[in-house]
Parts: C-alpha cells; sequence; structure tokens
C-alpha cells in the first residue's frame, strides 16, 4: 500500500482494523526508514516484525527513548556508563503499549541519563534536526521527537522531567504531552529525577498523543509505589471549538526572555483563541520566575542519588583500577559524560552536610508555592497557556559553553513539572531565529489541573484543526 | 562559595575522579549555577510547608509474599566481573 506514511498513527490503527492496510508492511516500511536514519535519532532498530495479533493499536511500531528498559535489547539512557547494557526486565509502560498493538519499532538517542536540553549530551552523539540539521532538536526526548517529525517512526514515547517532552516536540513541530505525575508507571525507566520523571507521547498530531496515552495509563501498577488508577479513560478528542473554555495567560511566562518570533506565534494563537470562542485574560503565577532554580537544586539532588547506583559493579562499563575506591571514582569519571557530572556535583553539593536546608530545603518551599499559585489559577482558568520554548531551535554547540544558558531553555516547562500537573505542546506555527534564517517550528504549551489530561487534548484538538500546522515538509 | 576545596571534596562524596583541569572548570561552573540558583534565598518561606509529594496518595501497600526475584546468571550476565556466582570487585586495601 502506497502512503503509509501519510497516514497518522490513529489513521494507521484503523486501517489495519478495517483490513485495509497490512500491520507487517506498516512495520517494514517504517524499520527500513529507522534503519537508515539519517539523523542520528535510533540507537538501536528490531529486525523484524512481530506476529501480527488483533490488538487495538493494530501493530502500529513504537519508537522508544533509549532509557526504557526493554528486556535483551540495548537500553543505556545515551550513557557510556552502561555500554552494552541489555536489561533482563521490560518497562511496565512498554509492555502495556506492546500488549495493546504498539510493538518495538527501536530506541531513540536522548541527552544522557535525561540531562539536556539539545541532545547534544549523549555518548552516541547529537541528533539533528529535521527541519534544518545544522539545529538541536531539543532534548532530552531529541530522538523520539525527531523520528516522529520526520517520518522516522509513526509515534513514540519519551520522558519529561523538566520539559523532556515538551521542548523537543515544539523544536521538531510535532505534539508532545507530559502526563500528572504518577499517571504513567515509571518502573523500568531509568530513572533521573523520581519525583519529577514522567513518561508521555510524542506523537504527528493530537488525536495519536490521545490515542497512545490511552494505552500507558490505567490501573496503577504495583510495581511502582508512587502510579496511581487514572480516573476514567483518555477520550477521542472532538472540539472543533472553545466556547466556555478559559485560558489563563501568565504575564511572568510569557514577557521576557522569548524570542520575538515565538511570541508573535504564541500572540497569534491566542487570538485564534479567542476566535473559536475561548476567553483569554492574563493571570499570574508569581513564583514561576523561581521555578528555574528551584529546578535546578531538586533534580541534580535526586539525580546524585540516583545515578549512585552507577558503580562500575552489577552492569555496563568499569575501568581498570587497582583497588575499589579509584575503580568507582574512575569508572564514574569515565562513563558519565561532562554534564551529568556537573549534575552529579551540584547535587551532591546541594545535599551535602551544611548545605541542605539553604537548598534543597527551600527549593521543596519553592515547589509548594508554584503548585499553589497554579492551583489558584486553575480556580479562574481552564488552563494555563504559555510558549513551550523560549527559542526555536538552535545551531549544534551554541549553547555547549555555558550551562546555565542551556538551563534557561528550560524555564517555560519546569514550573508545570514541579507542580506535577499536565502539559502538553503543540505545533503553532513557525518562526525565523533571530539571526534570521530558515523559519523553524514554534510550541503553544498548555498546563492544566492534575488528570484533565482529556480535557486538554479536545482543547488542543481544537485548536490544532484551526492552527492546521503542516509538517509534511521533514517527512522525506 | 565554591573553591577547589570544596569542589575535590564533593567529588569524594560523589566517587567521581576529577583531572586538575576539570576541577577548576567544575569551579567556575558550578559557582556560575549557584549563583543563579541563590536566589531563592531572598524568598520569604518561613511559613510554607516543604513539598513532599506532587499528587495525594495514600501508602502503597502490598501483602508480604515471597515472589520469585530475576535468575541470578540473567543478572550476573550484565555484571564487568564476576566470581563464585557474586559480583567481583577489586580489593579496597590493594
Amino acid at each position: 500500500m502506497s502512503g503509509l506514511l501519510d497516514l497518522t498513527a490513529s489513521q494507521a490503527a484503523a486501517a489495519i482494523t478495517s483490513g485495509e492496510a497490512d500491520p507487517g508492511e506498516l512495520f517494514e516500511c517504517y524499520r527500513e526508514r529507522a534503519a537508515a536514519d539519517p539523523l542520528n535519532a535510533y540507537t538501536w532498530v528490531a529486525d523484524q516484525a512481530p506476529a501480527p495479533a488483533e490488538q487495538p493499536l493494530g501493530g502500529v511500531p513504537l519508537a522508544v527513548k533509549d532509557l526504557f528498559c526493554t528486556a535483551g535489547v540495548p537500553s543505556q539512557s545515551g550513557s557510556r556508563i552502561l555500554e552494552g547494557y541489555r536489561p533482563p526486565y521490560t518497562a511496565t509502560v512498554v509492555e502495556r503499549l506492546a500488549r495493546a498493538g504498539a510493538p518495538l519499532l527501536g530506541k531513540t538517542n536522548q541527552d544522557e541519563f535525561a540531562m539536556g536540553s539539545s541532545n547534544e549530551n549523549s555518548a552516541f552523539g547529537p541528533v539533528l534536526n529535521p527541519w534544518d540539521r545544522a539545529r538541536v532538536p531539543g532534548g532530552s526526548s531529541g530522538g523520539s521527537a525527531a523520528a516522529v517529525a520526520a517520518g522516522l517512526a509513526p509515534w513514540a514515547i519519551g520522558t519529561d522531567t523538566g520539559g523532556s517532552i515538551r521542548q523537543p516536540a515544539a523544536l521538531c513541530g510535532i505534539v508532545g504531552l507530559k502526563p500528572t505525575y504518577g499517571a504513567v508507571s515509571r518502573y523500568g525507566m531509568i530513572a533521573f529525577a523520581s519525583s519529577l520523571d514522567q513518561a508521555g507521547p510524542l506523537t504527528r498530531d493530537v488525536s495519536d498523543a490521545a490515542l497512545l496515552l490511552r494505552h500507558m495509563v490505567g490501573e496503577r501498577d504495583p510495581l511502582d509505589a508512587t502510579s496511581v488508577d487514572f480516573p476514567g479513560p483518555i477520550a477521542t478528542p472532538s472540539r472543533t471549538d472553545l466556547a466556555g473554555i478559559r485560558l489563563g495567560v501568565p504575564s511572568e511566562l510569557t514577557g521576557e526572555g522569548i524570542e520575538p518570533g515565538v511570541i508573535s506565534a504564541f500572540q497569534a494563537t491566542l487570538e485564534l483563541a479567542r476566535e473559536l470562542g475561548a476567553t483569554v485574560e492574563s493571570c499570574a503565577l508569581p513564583h514561576a520566575p523561581h521555578a528555574l532554580a528551584a529546578y535546578y537544586v531538586l533534580a541534580p539532588a535526586e539525580c546524585s542519588s540516583n545515578l549512585a547506583r552507577f558503580d562500575g559493579v552489577r552492569y555496563g562499563y568499569r575501568a581498570d583500577a587497582g583497588d575499589l575506591l579509584t575503580m568507582y571514582e574512575r569508572t564514574r569519571h569515565d562513563g558519565f559524560g561532562v554534564e551529568v557530572r556537573r549534575r552529579v556535583m551540584l547535587g551532591t553539593y546541594v545535599l551535602s552536610s551544611g548545605y541542605y536546608d539553604a537548598y534543597y530545603g527551600r527549593a521543596q518551599r519553592v515547589r509548594t508555592k508554584i503548585a499553589d499559585d497554579f492551583a489558584a489559577a486553575f480556580s479562574r482558568f481552564d488552563f494555563v497557556v504559555m510558549p513551550t520554548s523560549p527559542c526555536v531551535a538552535f545551531e549544534l554547540g551554541a549553547k555547549l559553553a555555558d550551562p546555565y544558558a542551556m538551563y534557561l531553555n528550560d524555564f517555560l516547562s519546569v514550573p508545570a513539572s514541579l507542580a506535577g500537573i499536565p502539559a502538553m505542546s503543540i505545533p503553532n506555527g513557525l518562526a525565523s531565529p533571530p539571526d534570521g534564517g530558515t523559519p523553524l517550528p514554534v510550541g503553544f504549551q498548555l498546563a492544566g489541573p492534575a488528570f484533565s489530561e482529556s480535557r486538554m487534548l479536545d482543547t488542543a484538538f481544537a485548536l490544532e484543526q484551526a492552527l492546521g500546522f503542516d509538517g509534511r515538509a521533514v517527512r522525506v | 562559595m565554591i573553591d577547589r576545596d570544596t569542589v575535590l571534596h564533593v567529588a569524594r562524596l560523589a566517587r567521581l575522579e576529577l583531572s586538575d583541569g576539570e576541577v577548576e572548570r567544575m569551579v567556575g561552573e558550578l559557582g556560575g549555577v549557584l549563583e543563579h540558583i541563590e536566589t531563592i534565598a531572598q524568598l520569604d518561606l518561613e511559613e510554607v510547608a516543604p513539598t513532599s509529594h506532587v499528587v495525594e496518595v495514600g501508602n502503597a501497600l502490598r501483602d508480604d509474599e515471597p515472589r520469585e526475584s530475576l535468575p541470578r546468571e540473567q543478572v550476573l550476565a550484565a555484571a564487568p566481573a564476576v566470581a563464585d556466582d557474586g559480583f567481583a570487585v577489586p580489593s579496597p586495601q590493594a
């Protein structure tokens, strides 16, 4: 069947169910494309399609971020320290999706241990943005985002700690959703910051995101004590207007520090939302300007604890050394990349004796204030909206010299992460980077109360239909 | 403030070997990031409770029943060095 590539994942699943498309042929189409990947988006590609079975997702293959453990299949979280690691078990969410009919197509490149906003911190080298291969795809789920945007995968999953699904989705012109904390099991996800990490879909459109998410959430996983029963199934989005929808625009996250092109696209989308019947008013998130500082205490603190397990004893890389302490220290030096070392150091420092209250304790209090700000906003608004990323895709290497310049990419996405609430990004147009050049995708972000995913997807669907964003140009 | 000795102390706590050049670089980079982070010191947070968990959940308890674990040989297969059915490491005193 020709035109397989033109079908969204939902359309492909429907075509398979009605007998118009063959799941083996679809798998092979994408397998070949993934194997010839020109973007360094994949770290591993399956060699054959699984046996067909009748399942709700029809057998539409799935690209999976490297950090999800997949039994017998390389899972390194983009790090040298897990060189050659093939886990003996599979992450719950990958297993659930395979059972629902989304079998593993391949593993995707990412920033090492999900730490980064450009995918340049990978032991496998950077992923290239399909809109301009001299630019980054965003991170840390850059491989998943680039693969979906370029048509190297029908859909993908990634993880979001401070924006790692939403920001690469924005920079690659696709849809990305970070669910409510606890909605998706973290069992088998190689941990970065356990109180923030959450898996979610990266897809061509909103309908695909809803369909994939429906099969990621559900009953709580006994293997993840922080997972929860998701209230009700994710609905199929169908809204065509926004009558009665109240959107809050936080002044703190829609002004300073954002590229003019991104702001113009954002304003145009707000105007469109008004035309569709939404009310759009400004709101306040007074503590949002402190979210980035709190995040860069909490996430490194949790990472320094989680990454203590990588010591050259049980799996992966081990450096040669005569004694045990030197073996640990050298293994961790050689096995971790520069950014991971930096965050382990930062996290160890803020947790060290004498500094805990000043940094970690205060950051957890800031986190409470940020959650309170959102709660107050949701008493007046259905969703808070802002751009996803302050900039369009930047050039490879542009922000590597200054760690804080890279961290600033996250300032619009970390507030929702700290509050544990769902947030998603949809492409809302193209904008030229400040230095001129080819227009690149921009993302529009919605954040809603815990477990508001179905309404959020419905709202995003109405916007998507009206926006008419066309990403076909990069699916070549 | 972050100086060379602090970096060396923290690196030891983190079990991370750093070359002299890397220590120097870390002094500058950590100092730079901490300068931004320290803005939260200005906030009045006296009456604010620290977040312990973002969504309300009860205790996740299960029955205390023995279950099968992963087979030993499968787990050891991933290890860099194995001896006597266990993980082998260099001597602490070598």
